[in-house]
């Protein structure tokens, strides 16, 4: 299981943001943010719908680039993954999008199935792995997508809501894996609004509100201590806007 | 009335005859509009592609200038070719003029288009679903193009299939640059035009029933294999 962790989380290099905004239309979706994540922790970006948790999430991964100022790696760029809220997934067959993925990232292809087998066997595919990955359930198309970002062995793995759309037992399996990843030493940054998951996952809480970073706390002081009202109403289960 | 049952009947006895002269024409006929189809796949699915994928200056016009060209009348794009292609025309040395391969070439200049611009819309509705998360495996555009074509097969089939119709039934631009010769560029709708002002109905009518089963047989083909593909693949 954990045959690849004991990697060093020094090696991870930090992600930082120097006054990072983006503005679509002239609208102000987030504001200058100056943030830097270190370490192989869990971070969870919370938030409310429409404060910037999948905008920041995409400035970092570098799939979007802020309107003003930077978003760079310390030293190198890691090897990253996302798992998005919607899995994208190829009109192929389950193995066929993951031997998809080690092909683009250059894996040899004599290795490639035996590769995606494991894969699908260690997110409880194996049985699927004939099936077009578009017929699976939500659940099993969050997971392929999981096991996509297991195989491309991120150091760093961003997830977008990944569980909104899923129920009990698919959220569970989700999360497990994310907690797989951890223990494999991926850093984690992951965006969700369930208060309950994020206690479950979170080393440390990175609050949006209204395309603002209002607190970056350790999980434990942001739970116990909120510094800020909004924070707090968040907490309590108010509906912030 | 008579006249046109007994057409129908000596039709379909050439037809179950595989009289000589209609199997010869009928092979020359695919012979044409199938290469003029796969060179134009060749060259228009990429391009599609290429135009859905990047944006540059200039990249409006092209697709405008596509789309037009989907409606581009068949005998212009003779008349294109025979100019290229006469004797005193640019192209002239190869001696292409009124050769099946002459015939290609104007097919390929109208089933281009239709295939480019209906490719383009294909893959770029595909692209905008795949974006993110090809960027994110850290693929480039370039490298993105045969992946987007892939899994647009289903619609692309579609595609190719409406370049087969425009080149099989096409007349005008056969017409000119292969010249209807007896033997060597006589396809179905040239032979259908000749033996009709001949009053060879039967001929005629043979014909164009071959050409109508062969376009629907294709489609049909298509249609069957596109289905139980959408079926599988959801």
């Amino acid at each position: 299981m954990n045959d690849l962790s004991g990697r060093l989380t020094a090696e991870i290099p930090s992600l930082v943001l120097e006054g990072a905004s983006f503005l679509h239309r002239g609208q102000v979706l987030l504001s200058p943010l100056d943030l830097r994540l270190t370490g192989c922790c869990r971070t969870l970006v919370m938030g409310p719908n429409g404060a910037g948790k999948s905008l920041l999430m995409r400035l970092a991964h570098g799939l979007l680039t802020p309107s003003k100022g930077r978003v760079h790696w310390e030293g190198r760029t890691p090897r990253q993954a996302m798992v998005f809220q919607r899995p994208v997934l190829l009109r192929r067959s389950a193995l066929a999008n993951l031997s998809y993925a080690l092909a683009v990232n250059g894996t040899p292809r004599r290795l490639r199935k035996p590769r995606a087998r494991e894969a699908l066997e260690r997110f409880g595919l194996a049985t699927l792995e004939k099936r077009p990955a578009r017929v699976l359930s939500g659940g099993e198309q969050q997971r392929l997508a999981l096991a996509r970002a297991w195989l491309l062995d991120p150091e760093v793995l961003f997830l977008d809501e990944p569980t909104s759309a899923l129920d009990p037992a698919a959220i569970k399996a989700v999360e497990d894996a994310v907690q797989e990843f951890h223990q494999r030493g991926t850093r984690i940054v992951m965006s969700s609004h369930d208060l309950h998951q994020a206690r479950r996952l979170a080393d440390d809480v990175l609050f949006l509100c209204r395309g603002k970073v209002i607190e970056h706390a350790p999980a434990e002081t942001f739970f116990t201590a909120p510094a800020s009202s909004q924070a707090r109403a968040f907490i309590r289960g108010d509906l912030v806007l | 009335m008579s006249d046109d049952a007994n057409a129908f009947q000596t039709a379909l006895a050439l037809i179950l005859g595989r009289d000589p002269d209609l199997v010869g024409i009928v092979m020359l006929s695919l012979q044409v509009s199938l290469s003029a189809v796969l060179i134009a796949a060749l060259i228009g699915l990429p391009l599609g592609a290429a135009l859905a994928l990047w944006r540059f200056p200039g990249h409006g016009v092209i697709v405008v200038i596509l789309n037009a060209l989907m409606g581009l009348p068949p005998v212009v794009a003779g008349l294109s070719v025979y100019l290229l292609l006469s004797r005193a025309g640019p192209l002239g040395e190869l001696g292409l003029l009124f050769t099946p391969g002459a015939m290609i070439i104007a097919q390929i200049i109208l089933v281009l288009p239709i295939i480019a611009a209906l490719a383009r819309q294909q893959v770029e509705e595909l692209f905008q679903e795949y974006r993110e998360q090809l960027t994110s495996l850290g693929l480039s555009r370039l490298r993105m193009i045969p992946t987007l074509l892939w899994d647009a097969r289903l619609g692309l089939v579609t595609v190719v299939l409406a370049g087969f119709g425009r080149a099989s039934a096409e007349v005008g631009a056969v017409m000119i640059v292969g010249g209807n010769i007896d033997g060597v560029t006589r396809v179905m709708t040239t032979a259908i035009v000749l033996e009709t002002s001949k009053g060879n109905l039967p001929l005629a009518l043979g014909l164009g029933l071959v050409l109508l089963s062969l376009v629907a047989l294709v489609n049909a083909g298509a249609y069957l294999m596109s289905e139980t593909a959408r079926r599988r693949l959801g």
